[in-house]
């Protein structure tokens, strides 16, 4: 190969990568801020469905995308409630709640799917911005100044989302309320609030991450769009050590090994595709396997808190 | 809200599943004066100042302040009416900084933004007026018990509290550390601060109230100025039966040397050193004791002889053989015994019952166990009797080992292990936080052992257990053994200063 086709490619393969990583980005930095106030929400690949099926129904029936990304997230936020409500005030199993509301997810999206829409169906999906001369630019056009707005949105999540956990008294408890909760309560923290809020929160940002899916990648839905998501994006968690900007490395890392897997198949090589398919999701659990910072996990994740309680 | 000029909890009853906790109790402290609120484990102290500062909620009762009746049903709620508490559990969160860990009570006027600065300039402003010394730039997993005690006191004074609840605060710190405590105290007393202090230590006790309220079994059962009583009088109230510490009689002679550690060197979770070089005999028939501040390397020493900790230095050897990095169920075997100090969960596993808590080292063996079925009638029995010999109070052999109170379990471990009459026993904080008629039983049967030749290892945080029970006593500071002194030549005060890192020149 020329020195000019790898560039190309490393240039087609970074700007798939920022595009793709976009749904993994909101729904990791959800699942941060539930598992930073100690809640193991499992139920985010449900979510991601129903939020990308609610998204894309509402965008193909009433052709508009704005509102079936508006309702999406209202979903989410349902979703984030019935969580919130099963594992902080029942004090459920938090492993096992959140695969409930996984399965809950994926079979209401599935049925919901079946009797409104039924078949191929698809959109124009989200356009492109065109931002003026930025896009214009050679290389740096195509790979920073050509996304849709999505994209844009999940890339200032990762300093807000830093902003907010750590430099606003709200952020502060939440940290607190994932690592002490019963120092937090003594401080006048409400811990079940808090808990509520970030579970609430985190539910509707996979919500917008599987709405990215259906309305702004794929643009159309089935059964299988979410294909495991929701779950790389709770071991993006872990990877990134519950920090957003550790996340985004997370997140950037998997879509570009990603993006290599998916060249490589179409490639021409007679290595056997299926091989190639898991390297992504072996060098996650590789980055796993190997970085386990001991301090760094909220200290009171999946522990429900009960004032009263004598022990 | 005014000031707080007198604070009273008026017919306090809390029930708890199974429990009343607090049956009509009372309790009254005034501003400038200290309360000590005394009682033995489970006689319901630490519920009843829960209550007061609002995460429990009473099942009846009033509490008035200044007279008039007040309604705390949250933490929130205390603070701002300033009652301020020092838990004997730290509540502070130990992965924020001593400035942050304040700032989760401030409400900031702005929700996008917190000013730190002002709250670390009002917290050195704080610590210099009370001379606590504290960066508040600080993780809270970085500092000493002693100093997380400080922020604490800091969190109290931040929010203008002046009634204090302090629940065993000398509980883990040195000497010195409590005198610079108790100093602090009489000098806020002053300033019209009124204390509500829950302490074991009965002369401390003495020392800095100026009343006493004594619960029993949720009950108050005796209330009395300072002046009228003394320490035999409230160690009897509190137990509600005559309680005679042993006195102990000194040897002079002891057998071979059984456990021998010869430079040892061995690192803690983090990777960092624990140990250093530590040398160290015990003899048989001999009480060694490892005095220390707690966090200086006396769990990984415990913890390197019993096998549970890694060394990757050095040798230690167990009645001649070297049992260096030898695995756990092999030194148990050799005859070694262990009382961990985290009594519940390293000491027992909760979820089991009384019976199998007891059996945890045997259920192997014959005649526990035979070819592999366990031999229920025996361990019946047996664990039948040794919670009747051993004095552990509990329904009955099937009650979940949970809900025991500290001291019982405390009982349970320690008949466990000396019913095994092991050659060697590793003690870590046998007493810790129990009360006082436990005190005087778990020392009995110490000494016991010791009269029948073991030798016993105990590592404890209290002066006065280091030097009534151990023949030597060994000073710990910084993973290094710092000296090793006969008890006869052993006072408070010396060790004190060993403790604190302070070797005097050579006498």
């Amino acid at each position: 190969m020329a020195i000019n086709e790898i560039l190309n490619l490393i240039l087609r393969i970074l700007t798939v990568a920022i595009a793709v990583s976009a749904p993994y980005l909101f729904a990791a930095i959800g699942e941060m801020f539930s598992q930073k106030s100690g809640v193991l929400n499992l139920g985010v690949e449900g979510i991601m469905m129903l939020g990308a099926f609610v998204a894309f129904y509402f965008a193909w029936a009433y052709e508009s995308i704005l509102l079936g990304i508006i309702l999406a997230v209202f979903v989410g936020a349902l979703m984030g409630l019935l969580m919130s409500f099963v594992s902080v005030t029942l004090k459920a199993k938090q492993g096992i709640s959140g695969i409930g509301l996984y399965m809950f997810g994926w079979g209401v999206a599935g049925t919901l799917f079946r009797l409104f829409i039924g078949g191929v169906e698809d959109i124009a999906g989200l356009p492109n911005l065109h931002l003026g001369f930025l896009s214009e630019l050679p290389i740096l056009g195509k790979l920073l100044f050509s996304h849709n707005i999505l994209v844009y949105l999940a890339f200032l999540l990762v300093p807000i989302s830093w902003y907010v956990l750590y430099k606003t008294s709200w952020g502060l408890k939440v940290r607190a309320v994932g690592s002490t909760p019963r120092a937090a309560d003594t401080m006048g923290t409400n811990v079940n609030k808090i808990r509520y809020q970030c579970v609430i929160l985190g539910s509707m940002l996979a919500a917008l991450g599987g709405a990215y899916l259906s309305v702004a990648q794929a643009n159309m839905f089935a059964n299988d769009l979410v294909a495991g998501r929701g779950f790389i994006a709770v071991a993006l968690v872990y990877f990134g050590r519950w920090k957003p900007f550790g996340i985004l490395k997370g997140a950037m890392l998997f879509s570009i090994a990603n993006g290599f897997q998916r060249w490589y198949q179409i490639s021409g090589s007679t290595f056997p595709y299926e091989v190639t398919v898991i390297f992504p999701y072996l060098l996650i659990i590789i980055v796993l396997a190997l970085s386990h910072e001991k301090f760094a996990e909220p200290t009171a994740l999946t522990v429900p808190y009960d004032r009263e309680f004598k022990g | 809200m005014d000031k707080i000029k007198s604070l009273e909890m008026v017919n306090i009853t809390k029930k708890f599943p199974g429990v009343i906790a607090n049956k009509d109790v009372h309790l009254k402290v005034e501003s400038g004066e200290v309360l000590a609120l005394l009682g033995e484990n489970g006689a319901g102290k630490t519920t009843l100042m829960n209550i007061l500062y609002g995460l429990y909620h009473p099942n009846s009762g009033r509490i008035l302040i200044n007279d008039q009746e007040v309604k705390i049903d949250s933490p929130k709620k205390a603070l701002d009416l300033g009652i301020g508490m020092v838990h004997q559990h730290f509540m502070l969160v130990p992965s924020l900084t001593v400035t942050e860990n304040v700032a989760l009570g401030i409400k900031f006027k702005s929700k996008f933004s917190m000013d730190l600065d002002n709250v670390a300039q009002k917290i050195k402003l704080l610590s210099k007026k009370h001379d606590l010394n504290i960066d508040s730039s600080l993780l809270i997993s970085d500092l000493s018990v002693g100093e997380r005690q400080k922020v604490e006191i800091i969190k109290a004074l931040y929010f203008n509290a002046n009634i204090l609840v302090l629940d065993e605060p000398t509980a883990a710190l040195t000497p010195q550390e409590t005198d610079d405590l108790i100093k602090w105290l009489r000098s806020v007393i002053k300033e019209g601060m009124g204390v509500i202090f829950i302490s074991h230590k009965l002369n401390e006790v003495m020392n800095v109230s100026d009343r006493v309220e004594v619960l029993r079994n949720g009950k108050n059962v005796f209330s009395t100025p300072i002046s009228k009583t003394n320490i035999n009088q409230l160690a009897r109230k509190m137990a509600g039966h005559d309680v005679e510490l042993p006195t102990v009689e000194r040897k002079n002679k002891f057998g071979n040397t059984i456990i021998e550690l010869e430079n040892v060197w061995a690192k803690n979770e983090r990777g960092l050193d624990a140990l250093r070089g530590v040398n160290l005999t015990i003899r048989k028939g001999e009480i060694l004791g490892i005095a220390g501040v707690s966090g200086n390397g006396q769990k990984e020493l415990a913890e390197s002889i019993t096998g549970l900790q890694k060394i990757y230095k050095g040798d230690i050897r167990f009645k001649g053989e070297s049992i260096a990095n030898k695995s756990v169920q092999s030194i148990i075997d050799k005859g070694m015994g262990y009382i961990p100090e985290d009594r519940l969960h390293m000491g027992t596993i909760p979820g089991f019952k009384v019976k199998e808590n007891l059996i945890l080292k045997d259920y192997l063996r014959s005649p526990f166990s035979k070819i592999f079925l366990l031999d229920r009638t025996y361990i019946k029995d047996y664990c039948k009797s040794t919670v009747d010999e051993y004095d552990v109070r509990c329904p009955n052999i099937n009650t979940p080992t949970h809900a025991l109170s500290g001291g019982n379990i405390q009982k349970l471990i320690l008949s466990r292990e000396l019913k095994r009459e092991p050659d060697a026993l590793v003690a870590s904080y046998p007493i810790r936080g129990v009360d006082i008629a436990a005190v005087q039983y778990i020392h009995e049967k110490l000494l016991e052992a010791r009269d029948n030749d073991m030798g016993i290892l105990l590592i404890t945080e209290e002066l006065d257990e280091l030097i009534n029970l151990s023949d030597r006593i060994a000073v710990i500071y910084e993973d290094q053994i710092l000296d090793v002194i006969d008890t006869a030549e052993a006072d408070k005060s010396k060790l004190g200063l060993l403790m604190a890192g302070i070797k005097e020149g050579s006498r």
